[in-house]
């Protein structure tokens, strides 16, 4: 890998040369941590950065192969999280107020799994509050920028983590995704991006939005490094209930599948009015990728399509407005001062810890639970849900995969959508069905706009059949050779 | 006009599990403020519920116990309150669909036997506790003690079958005795184990409607419930007789004052946005499980209270007494078996030392040991109860007590002969007097025997003994 900087490597070929003593981890992480501080103040992906605890972490993986033995895939490959995993002793905020300085006395299972795979945490990935809004501009800690247009949003809410991984400021992270926070801001960053089915990755300790909807997953610059890391992350967890005990495939060996015979549905519904012409071209591209190595194009509809994301801003704010209750001042986090009473502290402390889009969607799901409302409401949201879940049924009965656009746009400007909830919210649209029935997804890149964004292809597949996405996205990958770096001036 | 009440109650029972219902923290009193916490049952960030098998394995048992119809699918819900003693800022609890339905218990009050049915069994977590400034040295503020979060709940819903007081408590004191039965619950209401809430209301005697119902809390004794039950029949019947209409609300009982008191309006009622906890899945219990547990349910109060008044004769109201406890039933069935002893006698020394025997404090041998005593006339009536209490006291088998002390009496007439012939040669005037007819002097002569044989003579045999010799 020689003229390559070490940044531009794989996770994969990071992980080898550690293996392999071309590099130490120190080494490693000292360009890393470098490569933030030049970088990161333009991007702003990062939220915590772990300067010490890194290069200690990585001195004892160095120590450790020195000895002989290593912890895991990702043996001294420094990586980060988004700042909603629970890291114990190192702050978690969900970019919110209301977390200030928040130092968690645990650590997730995702971060714990991370680190028994030997991996370097080098910091906490910036996003939007509690994971909620598409554009990582409802931080409270101010917006990430796109690596690619630094005008631009990254696409949210796992922003942080997708501008890091395509700014080179780590190798891969560790995003979450309710309605299109993971696969949404990895196309827009031009990264790749996989939210597994709902039960395979333990959401014990990654703070909670919409518990019916929240799953952890990858994001790493090609579909077999995302292939590693879900592998580290997955797996059933005795803390989380909703996990699932079923064992965890060889995602890696996924990725060199052939996708020869590979059914290929396109729901007539995503490829509807809306949607950025260089979007569908880009889209298009991808099924061709697919179908030059021997796949088939299945025409399918999902047609409760159109009521997903009124059934999701409905489901996510009633969850949402139910986890959040818990931050009123009394026992972590920031507390307003100067009230007089409990009423009055716990008033102030959620007027001011929260931000606006967070209050805004309380107040929704507040409303929907309430008596009177619950049945038109939350009631009638679920057994939409069941039958958006169904739709996939039957779709998968005929198809393998499903591949869409991911984001009907590639990224839009700072500040041309935070004052319009609505259209902010559309862009999700492709992405939040996928949660509503639980299913996995991935993005990968397909294409690039006439301004140089990035642009992403989603595919979605059965409960558990993560390796048919990570064999068909690899297919896409290798025809179509995309820069998974932003040229950014260090 | 006459009045008739009907009376419903929902029992909050503690479960006697070594953990909580959530978290593996131990669900026992009396630790350190906030020693027995977690993240999960502090309310962290991130954090999620896991149910705890025995946790439902002791409401499966219960309702069986109570003749219920165990639910195979049943949903934990959030309730949502905001208040510093609940860290979650919800309650998880079974709301539409709990675990059990349609049961009942059999009740007697006031001399006939009731059917009183039971609406549902759910379970649900209890909160923390909250200590306020000045409730000790150095408490300047309101404190949270969260060592009762999550700590489990099962919560009885009673149909409105009740119509007295008396019913209300011999349905509560049969409740009790029951979980303390199967082992699920210590069964202590003054510590707040067994809480219970009442819904009351009343109806002219023969109207089918309910009348308009209070919700009382705060009562903390079975004496306190009664009499709770009673003041506010008493109250509302009041309130129609002078015209007026009960209105719904919650009262609280004020036990010094002896009257309930509005706490809160129907208007005033929360909203507790009840919804499917999504971090739980819904319970499913299997046939197979709920067959397997029913092995498991022993004898019950009920069952065992007709079961010891046929079986060993004994009046219903000793077996009500020895049924209370498990333990105590058992010790009196074992002592009747040890020797064939009186069973009525043993009853009674069962019932007279029910509290040392209950706590663990008395040897379980001694009471087979004393009534066989007396039987045999070892012992007298008052060494009995001397060596019992020196058995509560030291733990020592109580015949090590009876020969160390000497607490044994003589009754051997042949050995009692001797001290007689000595007596009546040493008191020849009282002989004299006592064959003219004096027959009031055989009393003399057991107390000189008595006194001769410092007090371990059977007075019993002494009589015997004294009358052949001066007849």
């Amino acid at each position: 890998m020689a003229g390559i900087p070490v940044h531009a490597w794989t996770l994969i070929e990071a992980a080898r040369a550690i293996r392999d003593k071309e590099i130490s981890s120190r080494e490693l992480t000292r360009a890393l941590l470098s490569r933030i501080e030049r970088i990161d103040p333009k991007i702003h992906g990062y939220i915590t950065v772990l300067p010490e605890t890194a290069m200690r972490e990585a001195a004892v993986c160095d120590e450790e192969l020195a000895g002989g033995h290593t912890r895991g895939p990702l043996h001294g490959v420094p990586v980060a999280l988004k700042d909603i995993f629970c890291t114990k002793g190192v702050r978690t905020t969900c970019a919110s107020r209301i977390l200030d300085n928040f130092d968690p006395p645990y650590d997730a299972t995702v971060t714990k799994k991370i680190r028994e795979a030997g991996a370097v945490l080098l910091g906490k990935h910036n996003m939007d509050e509690f994971a909620m809004g598409s554009s990582t501009e409802t931080s409270r800690l101010g917006p990430t920028r796109n690596p690619w247009a630094t005008d631009r949003i990254p696409g949210g809410s796992s922003g942080g983590t997708a501008a890091a991984v395509a700014a080179g400021t780590c190798f891969a992270g560790v995003g979450t995704d309710t309605g299109g926070s993971i696969r949404q801001p990895a196309s827009l960053c031009g990264v790749v991006g996989m939210k597994p089915t709902y039960g395979r990755v333990s959401r014990y300790g990654m703070i909670a939005f919409a518990s019916s909807l929240d799953q952890g997953g990858p994001i790493a610059r090609s579909v077999p490094d995302a292939a590693v890391v879900l592998a580290v992350i997955a797996g059933h967890d005795r803390r989380d209930s909703t996990s699932v005990d079923i064992p965890v495939p060889d995602f890696l060996a996924a990725t060199e599948r052939d996708v020869k015979g590979m059914r290929v549905g396109l729901p007539r519904e995503y490829f509807a009015g809306g949607l950025d012409a260089s979007v569908r071209e880009s889209v298009e591209r991808a099924l061709k990728a697919l179908l030059s190595r021997g796949a088939q194009a299945v025409e399918i509809s999902l047609p409760h399509t159109e009521f997903a994301l009124s059934t999701y801003y409905i489901i996510a704010p009633a969850e949402a407005s139910s986890n959040l209750a818990r931050y009123d001042g009394v026992r972590y986090g920031f507390r307003a001062d100067g009230g007089t009473g409990l009423i009055e502290m716990m008033s102030r402390t959620r007027g001011e810890g929260f931000g606006a889009e967070v209050k805004r969607r309380i107040m929704i799901g507040t409303y929907v639970l309430s008596a009177g409302y619950y049945e038109a409401y939350y009631g009638k949201a679920q057994k939409v849900r069941t039958l958006l879940r169904r739709d996939f049924t039957e779709a998968f009965s005929g198809v393998d995969v499903i591949l869409t656009p991911t984001a009907p746009t590639p990224a839009f400007r700072i500040g041309e959508k935070v004052d319009d909830p609505l259209t902010m919210y559309l862009s999700d649209i492709y992405t939040i069905p996928c949660n509503l029935a639980g299913i996995p997804g991935i993005s990968v890149p397909c294409g690039m706009s006439p301004d140089g964004l990035p642009i992403g292809a989603q595919l979605l597949g059965k409960h558990f059949d993560e390796e048919a996405l990570f064999a068909a996205a690899a297919a896409i990958e290798r025809e179509i050779p995309l820069p998974r770096l932003a040229p950014l001036e260090e | 006009m006459a009045f008739e009440a009907v009376i419903g109650l929902e029992v909050h029972a503690q479960l006697a599990t070594g953990s909580k219902i959530f978290c593996p923290c131990p669900a026992k009193f009396g630790a350190a403020p906030n020693e027995n916490t977690c993240p999960v049952c502090t309310g962290m960030p991130g954090v999620l519920p896991v149910l705890n098998r025995r946790v439902v394995e002791f409401a499966i048992r219960t309702a069986l116990a109570t003749s219920c119809k165990v639910q195979e699918r049943s949903v934990f819900a959030r309730k949502n309150y905001f208040y510093p003693d609940l860290p979650k800022a919800y309650q998880i609890s079974q709301y539409e669909l709990p675990l059990a339905v349609c049961g009942h218990i059999d009740i007697e009050a006031n001399g006939t036997s009731r059917r009183i049915g039971i609406t549902r069994i759910h379970l649900e977590e209890d909160a923390g506790k909250l200590v306020h400034a000045g409730a000790f040295a150095g408490a300047q503020t309101s404190l949270a003690d969260l060592n009762r979060c999550s700590v489990p709940l099962m919560e009885i819903v009673s149909e409105p079958d009740l119509r007295t007081p008396e019913e209300g408590g011999a349905y509560l004191r049969r409740l009790r005795d029951i979980l303390v039965y199967l082992e699920v619950c210590d069964g202590n209401m003054e510590e707040g184990s067994f809480r219970c809430d009442a819904n009351v209301s009343v109806r002219p005697k023969g109207r089918k409607e309910f009348g308009t119902r209070a919700e009382l809390k705060n009562m903390n004794s079975f004496r306190n419930v009664e009499k709770a039950l009673e003041h506010e029949i008493r109250r509302q019947i009041g309130v129609i007789e002078d015209g007026g209409a009960v209105v719904q609300e919650t009262r609280l009982w004020d036990a010094d004052a002896g009257v309930t008191v509005s706490m809160r309006g129907k208007e005033e009622a929360h909203d507790y946005r009840y919804f499917p906890d999504p971090d739980l899945l819904p319970l499913h219990v299997d046939a197979a499980w709920v067959e397997e547990l029913g092995k498991t349910i022993p004898e019950l109060p009920g069952e065992k209270v007709a079961r010891l008044s046929s079986r060993y004769g004994i009046p219903r109201y000793d077996a009500e007494l020895l049924s209370s406890s498990r333990m105590l039933a058992d010790i009196f069935e074992a002592s009747v078996a040890a020797f064939g002893g009186n069973p009525k006698v043993t009853a009674n020394e069962c019932i007279q030392w029910k509290e040392a025997i209950v706590t663990g404090r008395l040897p379980p041998e001694t009471i087979a040991h004393v009534v066989e005593d007396r039987e045999t006339g070892t012992i007298s009536a008052t060494a009995s109860k001397t060596l019992v209490e020196m058995a509560i006291e030291t733990g020592k088998p109580v015949r090590q007590i009876r020969d160390e002390k000497g607490l044994t009496q003589v009754s051997d007439a042949g050995a009692l002969e001797a001290i007689v012939t000595k007596i009546i040669a040493g008191n020849p005037k009282e002989v004299e007097s006592y064959r003219a007819g004096k027959a009031g002097l055989l009393s003399f002569f057991v107390g000189q025997v008595m006194k001769e044989t410092r007090g371990k003579a059977n007075p019993r045999v002494v009589q015997e003994v004294l009358k052949a010799k001066l007849e």
